[in-house]
Protein backbone atom coordinates (compact mmCIF):
# COMPACT_ATOMS: atom_id res chain seq x y z
CA UNK A 1 0.00 0.00 0.00
CA UNK A 2 2.86 2.27 0.68
CA UNK A 3 3.90 1.93 -2.72
CA UNK A 4 0.82 3.37 -4.17
CA UNK A 5 0.74 6.08 -1.40
CA UNK A 6 4.46 7.04 -3.07
CA UNK A 7 3.26 6.64 -6.46
CA UNK A 8 0.86 9.87 -6.00
CA UNK A 9 4.12 11.67 -5.67
CA UNK A 10 3.51 13.21 -9.24
CA UNK A 11 0.29 15.52 -7.65
CA UNK A 12 -2.83 15.53 -9.11
CA UNK A 13 -2.69 16.88 -13.13
CA UNK A 14 0.26 14.21 -13.47
CA UNK A 15 -2.02 11.66 -11.52
CA UNK A 16 -5.03 12.70 -14.01
CA UNK A 17 -2.74 12.33 -17.30
CA UNK A 18 -1.82 9.14 -16.16
CA UNK A 19 -5.30 8.00 -15.89
CA UNK A 20 -6.89 9.14 -18.76
CA UNK A 21 -3.14 7.55 -20.53
CA UNK A 22 -3.75 4.42 -19.18
CA UNK A 23 -7.36 3.99 -20.77
CA UNK A 24 -6.70 5.10 -23.65
CA UNK A 25 -4.09 2.15 -23.98
CA UNK A 26 -6.56 -0.54 -22.79
CA UNK A 27 -8.88 -0.08 -25.70
CA UNK A 28 -6.46 -1.00 -28.10
CA UNK A 29 -4.74 -3.98 -26.11
CA UNK A 30 -7.29 -6.67 -26.19
CA UNK A 31 -4.71 -9.02 -24.76
CA UNK A 32 -3.53 -6.99 -21.94
CA UNK A 33 -7.00 -7.83 -20.47
CA UNK A 34 -7.30 -11.67 -21.28
CA UNK A 35 -3.44 -12.11 -19.60
CA UNK A 36 -5.24 -10.40 -16.54
CA UNK A 37 -8.23 -12.77 -16.54
CA UNK A 38 -6.54 -15.64 -14.30
CA UNK A 39 -5.28 -13.91 -11.67
CA UNK A 40 -8.05 -11.40 -11.06
CA UNK A 41 -10.58 -14.57 -10.98
CA UNK A 42 -8.16 -16.61 -9.03
CA UNK A 43 -8.19 -14.02 -5.90
CA UNK A 44 -11.79 -13.02 -6.59
CA UNK A 45 -13.34 -17.01 -6.26
CA UNK A 46 -12.51 -17.75 -2.75
CA UNK A 47 -14.01 -14.36 -1.75
CA UNK A 48 -16.94 -15.22 -3.33
CA UNK A 49 -16.84 -19.01 -1.85
CA UNK A 50 -16.97 -17.06 1.41
CA UNK A 51 -19.59 -14.83 0.38
CA UNK A 52 -22.10 -17.39 -1.22
CA UNK A 53 -21.52 -19.98 1.56
CA UNK A 54 -22.29 -17.58 4.72
CA UNK A 55 -26.10 -15.91 5.14
CA UNK A 56 -27.40 -13.14 7.00
CA UNK A 57 -29.68 -15.48 9.50
CA UNK A 58 -26.77 -17.43 9.92
CA UNK A 59 -24.18 -14.61 10.64
CA UNK A 60 -26.77 -12.55 13.29
CA UNK A 61 -27.16 -16.13 14.84
CA UNK A 62 -23.24 -16.91 15.83
CA UNK A 63 -22.64 -13.11 16.29
CA UNK A 64 -24.41 -13.82 19.67
CA UNK A 65 -22.37 -16.61 20.49
CA UNK A 66 -20.24 -15.49 23.61
CA UNK A 67 -17.05 -16.61 22.10
CA UNK A 68 -17.58 -14.95 18.67
CA UNK A 69 -18.73 -12.20 20.29
CA UNK A 70 -15.59 -11.59 22.54
CA UNK A 71 -13.19 -12.49 19.53
CA UNK A 72 -14.13 -9.61 17.90
CA UNK A 73 -14.39 -7.44 20.52
CA UNK A 74 -10.65 -8.43 21.72
CA UNK A 75 -9.76 -7.81 17.92
CA UNK A 76 -10.79 -4.68 17.60
CA UNK A 77 -9.51 -3.20 20.83
CA UNK A 78 -6.44 -4.71 20.69
CA UNK A 79 -6.01 -3.83 16.93
CA UNK A 80 -6.63 -0.33 17.62
CA UNK A 81 -4.32 -0.24 20.41
CA UNK A 82 -1.66 -1.51 18.52
CA UNK A 83 -2.68 1.53 16.03
CA UNK A 84 -2.15 4.26 18.46
CA UNK A 85 0.81 3.38 19.44
CA UNK A 86 2.28 2.45 16.00
CA UNK A 87 1.36 6.33 15.76
CA UNK A 88 2.85 7.49 18.90
CA UNK A 89 6.03 5.19 18.41
CA UNK A 90 6.37 5.16 14.75
CA UNK A 91 6.18 9.12 13.30
CA UNK A 92 9.40 10.18 14.91
CA UNK A 93 11.45 7.29 13.24
CA UNK A 94 9.16 8.26 9.65
CA UNK A 95 10.21 12.36 10.67
CA UNK A 96 14.05 11.30 10.86
CA UNK A 97 13.94 8.79 7.87
CA UNK A 98 12.09 11.46 5.71
CA UNK A 99 14.34 14.31 6.85
CA UNK A 100 17.76 13.22 7.92
CA UNK A 101 20.57 11.58 6.26
CA UNK A 102 22.89 9.89 9.01
CA UNK A 103 24.75 6.63 9.32
CA UNK A 104 23.27 3.30 9.56
CA UNK A 105 20.04 4.89 7.95
CA UNK A 106 19.47 1.95 5.22
CA UNK A 107 19.77 -0.23 7.93
CA UNK A 108 16.73 1.49 10.21
CA UNK A 109 15.02 1.31 7.05
CA UNK A 110 15.62 -2.18 6.13
CA UNK A 111 14.84 -3.25 9.99
CA UNK A 112 11.23 -1.15 9.40
CA UNK A 113 10.65 -3.00 6.62
CA UNK A 114 11.76 -6.58 7.33
CA UNK A 115 8.16 -7.58 9.63
CA UNK A 116 6.78 -7.14 6.33
CA UNK A 117 8.46 -9.66 4.26
CA UNK A 118 8.75 -11.89 7.01
CA UNK A 119 6.58 -15.08 8.16
CA UNK A 120 4.74 -13.73 10.96
CA UNK A 121 5.72 -17.07 12.88
CA UNK A 122 9.19 -16.06 12.57
CA UNK A 123 7.87 -12.67 14.46
CA UNK A 124 6.33 -14.97 16.80
CA UNK A 125 9.30 -17.09 18.11
CA UNK A 126 10.98 -13.53 18.28
CA UNK A 127 9.26 -12.31 20.15
CA UNK A 128 8.61 -15.73 23.04
CA UNK A 129 12.03 -15.81 23.25
CA UNK A 130 13.02 -12.37 23.32
CA UNK A 131 10.09 -11.47 25.80
CA UNK A 132 8.81 -14.39 27.32
CA UNK A 133 8.94 -16.00 30.73
CA UNK A 134 12.73 -17.36 30.08
CA UNK A 135 13.62 -15.35 27.06
CA UNK A 136 16.55 -12.81 27.04
CA UNK A 137 15.07 -9.68 28.22
CA UNK A 138 12.05 -11.30 29.60
CA UNK A 139 13.83 -13.34 32.10
CA UNK A 140 14.90 -9.63 33.81
CA UNK A 141 11.10 -8.23 33.41
CA UNK A 142 9.88 -11.78 35.03
CA UNK A 143 11.88 -11.03 38.11
CA UNK A 144 9.83 -7.62 38.15
CA UNK A 145 7.01 -9.59 38.94
CA UNK A 146 6.01 -9.08 34.87
CA UNK A 147 4.78 -11.28 32.76
CA UNK A 148 4.04 -10.36 28.91
CA UNK A 149 3.39 -14.36 27.19
CA UNK A 150 -0.40 -15.04 27.42
CA UNK A 151 -1.64 -11.85 28.12
CA UNK A 152 -3.22 -8.69 25.97
CA UNK A 153 0.01 -7.12 26.11
CA UNK A 154 1.42 -9.77 23.96
CA UNK A 155 -1.24 -9.52 21.50
CA UNK A 156 -0.81 -5.98 21.31
CA UNK A 157 3.17 -6.51 20.82
CA UNK A 158 2.40 -9.20 18.32
CA UNK A 159 -0.14 -7.03 16.18
CA UNK A 160 3.04 -3.95 16.51
CA UNK A 161 5.57 -6.48 15.53
CA UNK A 162 4.05 -7.24 11.47
CA UNK A 163 1.80 -4.10 11.15
CA UNK A 164 3.85 -0.73 12.10
CA UNK A 165 5.72 -1.10 8.74
CA UNK A 166 2.77 -0.38 7.54
CA UNK A 167 2.14 3.08 8.96
CA UNK A 168 5.78 3.76 8.68
CA UNK A 169 6.57 3.42 5.18
CA UNK A 170 3.53 5.49 4.49
CA UNK A 171 4.58 8.34 7.10
CA UNK A 172 7.48 8.84 5.09
CA UNK A 173 6.05 8.77 1.77
CA UNK A 174 3.75 11.51 3.10
CA UNK A 175 6.66 13.57 5.14
CA UNK A 176 9.29 13.41 1.73
CA UNK A 177 6.02 14.29 -0.43
CA UNK A 178 6.08 17.90 1.40
CA UNK A 179 7.09 20.93 -0.14
CA UNK A 180 10.06 21.62 1.42
CA UNK A 181 10.16 25.37 0.49
CA UNK A 182 6.83 25.67 3.26
CA UNK A 183 8.65 23.70 6.05
CA UNK A 184 11.49 26.30 5.87
CA UNK A 185 9.12 29.66 4.95
CA UNK A 186 7.65 28.48 8.57
CA UNK A 187 10.61 27.94 10.34
CA UNK A 188 11.79 31.64 8.97
CA UNK A 189 8.32 33.38 10.71
CA UNK A 190 9.54 31.73 14.08
CA UNK A 191 7.95 28.55 13.90
CA UNK A 192 9.83 25.95 16.07
CA UNK A 193 10.26 23.08 15.16
CA UNK A 194 7.96 21.51 16.85
CA UNK A 195 5.16 23.90 15.54
CA UNK A 196 6.41 23.30 11.81
CA UNK A 197 5.96 19.79 12.61
CA UNK A 198 2.31 20.24 14.26
CA UNK A 199 1.03 23.07 11.80
CA UNK A 200 2.92 22.40 8.62
CA UNK A 201 4.18 18.77 8.30
CA UNK A 202 1.18 16.92 9.76
CA UNK A 203 -1.61 18.59 8.31
CA UNK A 204 0.06 18.54 4.94
CA UNK A 205 0.98 14.60 4.82
CA UNK A 206 -2.70 13.60 6.60
CA UNK A 207 -3.92 11.75 4.03
CA UNK A 208 -0.87 9.38 4.13
CA UNK A 209 -0.34 9.55 8.32
CA UNK A 210 -4.55 8.11 7.86
CA UNK A 211 -3.75 5.75 5.11
CA UNK A 212 -0.85 3.97 6.69
CA UNK A 213 -2.63 4.08 10.10
CA UNK A 214 -5.77 2.67 8.76
CA UNK A 215 -3.32 -0.02 6.79
CA UNK A 216 -1.48 -0.73 10.12
CA UNK A 217 -5.05 -1.01 11.75
CA UNK A 218 -6.54 -3.65 9.05
CA UNK A 219 -2.82 -5.91 9.33
CA UNK A 220 -3.10 -6.12 13.29
CA UNK A 221 -7.04 -7.12 12.96
CA UNK A 222 -5.71 -9.50 10.69
CA UNK A 223 -2.06 -10.97 12.36
CA UNK A 224 -2.21 -15.04 13.31
CA UNK A 225 0.96 -16.46 13.44
CA UNK A 226 2.81 -14.34 15.95
CA UNK A 227 0.01 -14.46 17.94
CA UNK A 228 -0.92 -17.85 18.44
CA UNK A 229 2.77 -18.45 19.33
CA UNK A 230 3.63 -15.41 21.51
CA UNK A 231 -0.31 -14.63 23.46
CA UNK A 232 -1.53 -18.24 22.68
CA UNK A 233 -5.53 -18.84 22.29
CA UNK A 234 -7.21 -18.42 25.58
CA UNK A 235 -10.96 -17.19 24.32
CA UNK A 236 -11.88 -14.00 25.97
CA UNK A 237 -8.28 -13.11 26.68
CA UNK A 238 -6.22 -13.72 23.75
CA UNK A 239 -8.12 -14.93 21.07
CA UNK A 240 -8.37 -12.77 18.43
CA UNK A 241 -10.94 -13.03 15.15
CA UNK A 242 -8.35 -15.17 12.82
CA UNK A 243 -7.58 -17.28 15.87
CA UNK A 244 -11.20 -17.60 16.12
CA UNK A 245 -11.13 -18.50 12.64
CA UNK A 246 -8.57 -21.45 12.71
CA UNK A 247 -9.85 -22.55 15.89
CA UNK A 248 -13.64 -22.72 14.76
CA UNK A 249 -12.38 -24.09 11.29
CA UNK A 250 -11.70 -27.48 12.97
CA UNK A 251 -14.77 -27.30 14.97
CA UNK A 252 -17.37 -25.59 13.98
CA UNK A 253 -17.31 -23.84 10.89
CA UNK A 254 -20.10 -21.35 11.15
CA UNK A 255 -18.22 -19.44 13.26
CA UNK A 256 -15.00 -19.20 11.37
CA UNK A 257 -17.50 -18.21 8.68
CA UNK A 258 -18.98 -15.41 10.04
CA UNK A 259 -15.69 -14.16 11.66
CA UNK A 260 -14.22 -14.67 7.60
CA UNK A 261 -16.98 -12.44 6.52
CA UNK A 262 -16.62 -9.25 8.89
CA UNK A 263 -12.67 -9.70 7.98
CA UNK A 264 -13.79 -9.41 5.01
CA UNK A 265 -15.45 -6.71 5.31
CA UNK A 266 -13.27 -5.11 7.48
CA UNK A 267 -10.45 -5.16 4.53
CA UNK A 268 -12.56 -3.91 2.06
CA UNK A 269 -13.71 -1.18 3.76
CA UNK A 270 -10.32 -0.29 4.72
CA UNK A 271 -9.02 -0.28 1.13
CA UNK A 272 -11.91 1.44 -0.16
CA UNK A 273 -11.33 4.22 2.95
CA UNK A 274 -7.70 4.57 1.93
CA UNK A 275 -8.43 4.86 -1.69
CA UNK A 276 -10.89 7.27 -0.84
CA UNK A 277 -7.79 9.40 1.26
CA UNK A 278 -5.70 8.86 -2.09
CA UNK A 279 -8.12 10.98 -4.01
CA UNK A 280 -9.23 13.41 -1.41
CA UNK A 281 -5.33 14.45 -1.68
CA UNK A 282 -4.85 14.05 -5.55
CA UNK A 283 -7.69 15.90 -5.80
CA UNK A 284 -7.13 18.71 -3.17
CA UNK B 1 -16.52 -2.04 -34.47
CA UNK B 2 -16.38 -2.41 -30.65
CA UNK B 3 -19.16 -4.52 -29.61
CA UNK B 4 -17.49 -7.10 -31.82
CA UNK B 5 -13.96 -6.47 -30.29
CA UNK B 6 -15.62 -6.61 -26.72
CA UNK B 7 -17.02 -9.96 -27.68
CA UNK B 8 -13.52 -11.16 -29.29
CA UNK B 9 -11.79 -10.70 -25.67
CA UNK B 10 -14.77 -12.81 -24.33
CA UNK B 11 -14.16 -15.38 -26.65
CA UNK B 12 -10.41 -15.01 -26.01
CA UNK B 13 -10.67 -15.36 -22.76
CA UNK B 14 -12.40 -18.38 -22.71
CA UNK B 15 -10.60 -19.68 -25.15
CA UNK B 16 -7.44 -19.32 -22.66
CA UNK B 17 -8.78 -20.64 -19.59
CA UNK B 18 -10.59 -23.48 -21.81
CA UNK B 19 -7.27 -23.96 -22.64
CA UNK B 20 -5.66 -23.64 -19.18
CA UNK B 21 -8.18 -26.57 -17.77
CA UNK B 22 -8.38 -29.01 -20.45
CA UNK B 23 -4.77 -30.40 -20.37
CA UNK B 24 -4.30 -30.24 -16.53
CA UNK B 25 -6.56 -33.06 -15.71
CA UNK B 26 -4.84 -36.13 -17.95
CA UNK B 27 -1.59 -34.23 -16.94
CA UNK B 28 -1.79 -34.23 -13.23
CA UNK B 29 -2.85 -38.15 -13.27
CA UNK B 30 0.56 -38.89 -15.16
CA UNK B 31 2.19 -37.31 -12.75
CA UNK B 32 0.25 -38.82 -9.79
CA UNK B 33 0.75 -42.26 -11.07
CA UNK B 34 4.05 -41.70 -11.61
CA UNK B 35 4.77 -40.49 -8.16
CA UNK B 36 2.82 -42.84 -5.94
CA UNK B 37 4.48 -46.08 -7.36
CA UNK B 38 7.25 -45.11 -5.01
CA UNK B 39 6.09 -42.53 -2.16
CA UNK B 40 3.60 -43.66 0.49
CA UNK B 41 1.56 -40.70 2.09
CA UNK B 42 0.13 -41.04 5.73
CA UNK B 43 -1.49 -38.83 7.71
CA UNK B 44 -0.77 -39.11 11.38
CA UNK B 45 -1.92 -37.38 14.51
CA UNK B 46 1.09 -34.88 15.73
CA UNK B 47 1.55 -36.82 19.16
CA UNK B 48 2.51 -39.78 16.86
CA UNK B 49 5.21 -37.49 14.98
CA UNK B 50 8.44 -39.23 16.71
CA UNK B 51 7.25 -42.89 16.60
CA UNK B 52 6.04 -42.49 13.23
CA UNK B 53 8.87 -40.97 11.95
CA UNK B 54 10.99 -43.74 12.97
CA UNK B 55 8.26 -46.42 11.63
CA UNK B 56 8.42 -44.65 8.50
CA UNK B 57 11.99 -45.30 8.13
CA UNK B 58 12.15 -48.99 9.32
CA UNK B 59 9.72 -49.38 6.68
CA UNK B 60 11.45 -47.67 4.08
CA UNK B 61 14.78 -49.90 4.80
CA UNK B 62 12.48 -52.96 4.56
CA UNK B 63 9.83 -51.79 1.35
CA UNK B 64 11.93 -49.42 -0.40
CA UNK B 65 9.15 -47.29 -0.13
CA UNK B 66 9.27 -43.84 0.50
CA UNK B 67 6.81 -42.43 3.13
CA UNK B 68 6.06 -39.24 3.75
CA UNK B 69 3.76 -37.96 6.67
CA UNK B 70 1.42 -35.15 7.47
CA UNK B 71 1.34 -34.90 11.17
CA UNK B 72 -1.58 -32.31 12.58
CA UNK B 73 -4.15 -32.12 14.92
CA UNK B 74 -6.11 -35.43 14.16
CA UNK B 75 -9.42 -33.41 13.74
CA UNK B 76 -7.13 -31.08 11.31
CA UNK B 77 -6.39 -34.37 9.49
CA UNK B 78 -9.93 -35.63 9.61
CA UNK B 79 -11.56 -32.28 8.00
CA UNK B 80 -8.62 -32.60 4.95
CA UNK B 81 -9.33 -35.95 4.58
CA UNK B 82 -13.06 -35.37 4.32
CA UNK B 83 -12.18 -32.63 1.74
CA UNK B 84 -10.59 -35.31 -0.37
CA UNK B 85 -6.69 -34.51 0.66
CA UNK B 86 -4.98 -37.56 -0.91
CA UNK B 87 -3.45 -40.20 1.57
CA UNK B 88 -2.81 -43.43 1.34
CA UNK B 89 -3.34 -44.00 5.52
CA UNK B 90 -4.63 -42.35 8.38
CA UNK B 91 -3.94 -42.97 11.63
CA UNK B 92 -5.37 -40.75 14.52
CA UNK B 93 -5.78 -40.52 17.99
CA UNK B 94 -8.76 -40.75 18.72
CA UNK B 95 -11.57 -42.75 17.75
CA UNK B 96 -13.91 -39.97 16.85
CA UNK B 97 -11.91 -38.31 14.42
CA UNK B 98 -11.58 -41.71 12.89
CA UNK B 99 -15.30 -42.22 13.03
CA UNK B 100 -15.94 -39.21 11.10
CA UNK B 101 -13.41 -40.18 8.62
CA UNK B 102 -15.61 -43.48 8.16
CA UNK B 103 -18.68 -41.44 8.09
CA UNK B 104 -17.51 -38.69 5.58
CA UNK B 105 -16.84 -42.16 3.33
CA UNK B 106 -13.19 -41.90 2.86
CA UNK B 107 -12.06 -45.18 5.16
CA UNK B 108 -14.42 -48.33 4.38
CA UNK B 109 -15.87 -49.16 7.91
CA UNK B 110 -14.35 -51.83 9.70
CA UNK B 111 -11.29 -51.49 8.08
CA UNK B 112 -10.02 -49.49 11.05
CA UNK B 113 -7.71 -51.04 14.02
CA UNK B 114 -6.56 -49.92 17.43
CA UNK B 115 -2.63 -50.55 17.48
CA UNK B 116 -1.08 -48.21 20.27
CA UNK B 117 -3.09 -46.69 23.16
CA UNK B 118 -1.74 -43.93 25.39
CA UNK B 119 -2.05 -42.36 28.51
CA UNK B 120 -1.59 -38.81 29.66
CA UNK B 121 1.04 -36.97 32.22
CA UNK B 122 1.10 -34.11 33.69
CA UNK B 123 4.20 -31.90 32.96
CA UNK B 124 6.08 -29.03 34.13
CA UNK B 125 9.48 -27.32 33.44
CA UNK B 126 12.60 -29.00 34.67
CA UNK B 127 13.22 -26.01 37.57
CA UNK B 128 9.31 -26.20 38.59
CA UNK B 129 8.77 -22.49 38.70
CA UNK B 130 5.01 -23.27 39.17
CA UNK B 131 6.01 -25.40 42.46
CA UNK B 132 4.07 -28.66 40.73
CA UNK B 133 3.73 -31.45 43.47
CA UNK B 134 0.76 -33.18 43.14
CA UNK B 135 -1.87 -32.75 41.39
CA UNK B 136 -3.97 -30.89 43.83
CA UNK B 137 -1.19 -27.70 42.44
CA UNK B 138 -2.48 -27.53 39.15
CA UNK B 139 -5.66 -25.48 40.75
CA UNK B 140 -2.92 -23.23 42.91
CA UNK B 141 -4.23 -19.59 42.14
CA UNK B 142 -0.76 -18.05 39.82
CA UNK B 143 -0.06 -21.28 38.19
CA UNK B 144 0.12 -21.42 33.91
CA UNK B 145 -1.40 -24.22 33.21
CA UNK B 146 -1.49 -24.83 29.01
CA UNK B 147 -3.63 -27.36 27.60
CA UNK B 148 -4.52 -28.13 24.28
CA UNK B 149 -7.38 -27.33 22.66
CA UNK B 150 -10.71 -29.33 22.92
CA UNK B 151 -10.83 -29.25 19.06
CA UNK B 152 -7.83 -32.11 19.11
CA UNK B 153 -8.12 -35.37 20.92
CA UNK B 154 -5.40 -34.71 23.04
CA UNK B 155 -7.57 -31.59 24.48
CA UNK B 156 -10.74 -33.50 24.73
CA UNK B 157 -8.96 -36.53 27.33
CA UNK B 158 -7.93 -33.25 29.15
CA UNK B 159 -11.01 -32.20 29.87
CA UNK B 160 -12.25 -35.78 30.36
CA UNK B 161 -9.74 -36.17 33.31
CA UNK B 162 -9.69 -32.72 35.15
CA UNK B 163 -13.80 -33.65 35.27
CA UNK B 164 -12.72 -36.67 36.78
CA UNK B 165 -10.36 -34.83 39.11
CA UNK B 166 -13.19 -32.34 39.94
CA UNK B 167 -15.68 -34.88 40.92
CA UNK B 168 -13.47 -36.58 43.44
CA UNK B 169 -14.13 -34.71 46.53
CA UNK B 170 -10.45 -34.79 47.83
CA UNK B 171 -9.69 -32.36 45.22
CA UNK B 172 -12.10 -30.08 46.54
CA UNK B 173 -15.51 -28.36 45.17
CA UNK B 174 -13.75 -25.85 43.20
CA UNK B 175 -11.28 -27.52 41.95
CA UNK B 176 -12.88 -27.01 38.40
CA UNK B 177 -13.00 -23.37 38.54
CA UNK B 178 -9.40 -22.58 39.86
CA UNK B 179 -7.89 -24.96 37.57
CA UNK B 180 -10.28 -23.24 34.54
CA UNK B 181 -8.80 -19.91 36.18
CA UNK B 182 -5.31 -20.75 35.66
CA UNK B 183 -5.58 -22.03 31.92
CA UNK B 184 -3.35 -19.75 29.79
CA UNK B 185 -3.86 -21.00 26.44
CA UNK B 186 -5.76 -23.42 24.33
CA UNK B 187 -2.90 -24.79 21.96
CA UNK B 188 -3.36 -26.10 18.22
CA UNK B 189 -2.05 -29.31 18.94
CA UNK B 190 -0.37 -31.36 21.96
CA UNK B 191 3.02 -30.94 21.05
CA UNK B 192 2.45 -27.08 21.36
CA UNK B 193 1.92 -27.35 24.97
CA UNK B 194 4.76 -29.71 24.99
CA UNK B 195 7.38 -26.73 23.42
CA UNK B 196 5.54 -23.57 25.32
CA UNK B 197 5.97 -26.22 28.48
CA UNK B 198 9.66 -26.85 28.34
CA UNK B 199 10.66 -23.19 26.96
CA UNK B 200 9.21 -22.27 30.79
CA UNK B 201 6.65 -19.92 29.22
CA UNK B 202 3.71 -22.55 31.16
CA UNK B 203 3.86 -23.93 34.73
CA UNK B 204 2.57 -27.03 33.33
CA UNK B 205 0.52 -28.51 30.81
CA UNK B 206 -1.44 -31.98 30.21
CA UNK B 207 0.15 -33.97 27.24
CA UNK B 208 0.44 -38.15 26.46
CA UNK B 209 3.19 -39.90 27.99
CA UNK B 210 4.80 -40.47 24.40
CA UNK B 211 5.46 -36.76 24.04
CA UNK B 212 8.44 -37.40 26.88
CA UNK B 213 10.77 -37.76 24.03
CA UNK B 214 14.57 -37.89 24.30
CA UNK B 215 14.50 -34.61 22.91
CA UNK B 216 12.47 -32.68 25.84
CA UNK B 217 12.98 -34.88 28.85
CA UNK B 218 15.59 -32.93 30.29
CA UNK B 219 13.45 -30.08 30.27
CA UNK B 220 10.28 -31.45 31.88
CA UNK B 221 9.52 -32.69 34.56
CA UNK B 222 6.55 -35.06 35.15
CA UNK B 223 3.78 -35.99 37.42
CA UNK B 224 1.82 -39.21 36.52
CA UNK B 225 -2.02 -39.33 36.56
CA UNK B 226 -3.61 -42.29 38.44
CA UNK B 227 -5.83 -45.03 36.48
CA UNK B 228 -8.76 -43.39 38.07
CA UNK B 229 -8.69 -39.80 36.88
CA UNK B 230 -6.26 -41.01 33.71
CA UNK B 231 -7.97 -41.57 30.44
CA UNK B 232 -7.00 -44.35 27.73
CA UNK B 233 -6.46 -42.94 24.57
CA UNK B 234 -7.17 -45.22 21.73
CA UNK B 235 -5.10 -45.15 18.45
CA UNK B 236 -6.98 -46.52 15.61
CA UNK B 237 -5.38 -46.91 11.88
CA UNK B 238 -6.59 -47.56 8.65
CA UNK B 239 -5.95 -47.48 5.41
CA UNK B 240 -8.06 -44.79 2.60
CA UNK B 241 -10.42 -46.07 0.48
CA UNK B 242 -8.53 -45.28 -2.43
CA UNK B 243 -5.10 -45.03 -1.38
CA UNK B 244 -3.58 -43.21 -4.41
CA UNK B 245 -0.34 -45.59 -4.18
CA UNK B 246 -2.14 -48.66 -4.17
CA UNK B 247 -4.33 -50.56 -1.84
CA UNK B 248 -1.69 -52.84 -1.35
CA UNK B 249 0.76 -50.46 -0.41
CA UNK B 250 -1.20 -49.41 2.05
CA UNK B 251 -2.12 -52.16 3.84
CA UNK B 252 1.08 -53.46 3.71
CA UNK B 253 2.06 -50.41 5.98
CA UNK B 254 -0.76 -50.61 8.26
CA UNK B 255 0.45 -54.31 8.60
CA UNK B 256 4.12 -52.97 9.31
CA UNK B 257 3.02 -50.81 12.24
CA UNK B 258 1.12 -53.71 14.02
CA UNK B 259 3.92 -55.90 13.72
CA UNK B 260 5.86 -57.15 16.30
CA UNK B 261 8.77 -54.55 14.81
CA UNK B 262 6.52 -51.54 14.42
CA UNK B 263 4.74 -52.22 18.01
CA UNK B 264 8.24 -51.87 19.63
CA UNK B 265 8.92 -49.22 17.69
CA UNK B 266 6.18 -47.27 19.74
CA UNK B 267 6.65 -48.91 23.07
CA UNK B 268 10.22 -47.35 22.93
CA UNK B 269 7.96 -43.94 22.41
CA UNK B 270 6.17 -44.87 25.53
CA UNK B 271 3.20 -46.01 23.88
CA UNK B 272 1.18 -48.75 25.08
CA UNK B 273 0.68 -51.96 22.84
CA UNK B 274 -0.83 -54.65 24.68
CA UNK B 275 -4.24 -54.18 22.93
CA UNK B 276 -6.23 -56.77 21.92
CA UNK B 277 -6.86 -56.81 18.28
Amino acid sequence: MWQRLRLRTPGKHQAVRVETRHRARLRRSPWLLVLCIPLALFLLLPLCAILLRASFPLLLSTLQQHEVLQAVTLSLVTASITTALTIVLGTPIAQLLAKHTFRGRTLLETLIEAPMVLPPAVAGVGLLLAFGRRGIWGSYLDALGVSLAFTQAAVVMAQLFVAAPFYVKSAVGGFLEIDQELEQAAALDGASSWQVFRYVTVPLALPALLGGAIMTWARALGEFGATILFAGNLPGRTQTMPLAIYMGFELELNVALTLALILLACSFSVLAITKGLLKLDVGR
Amino acid sequence: MRVSARHCWLWLALLLLSGCVVPVGPARSNAATRQHETILTVFAAASLTEAFGEIGKQFQVTSGTEVRFNFAGSQQLARQLAQGAPADVFASASIKEMADVIKAGVIVPGSEQVFAQNRLVVIFPSDNPGNIASLQDLARPGVKLDLAAEQVPAGQYSQQVLAKMAADAEFGTDFKANVNRNIVSFEENVKVVVTKVSLGEADAGIVYRSDITAAVKHQLGTLDIPEQYNQLAAYPIAPTKQPPAGAELAQRFVDYVVSAEGQAILERYNFETDVQR
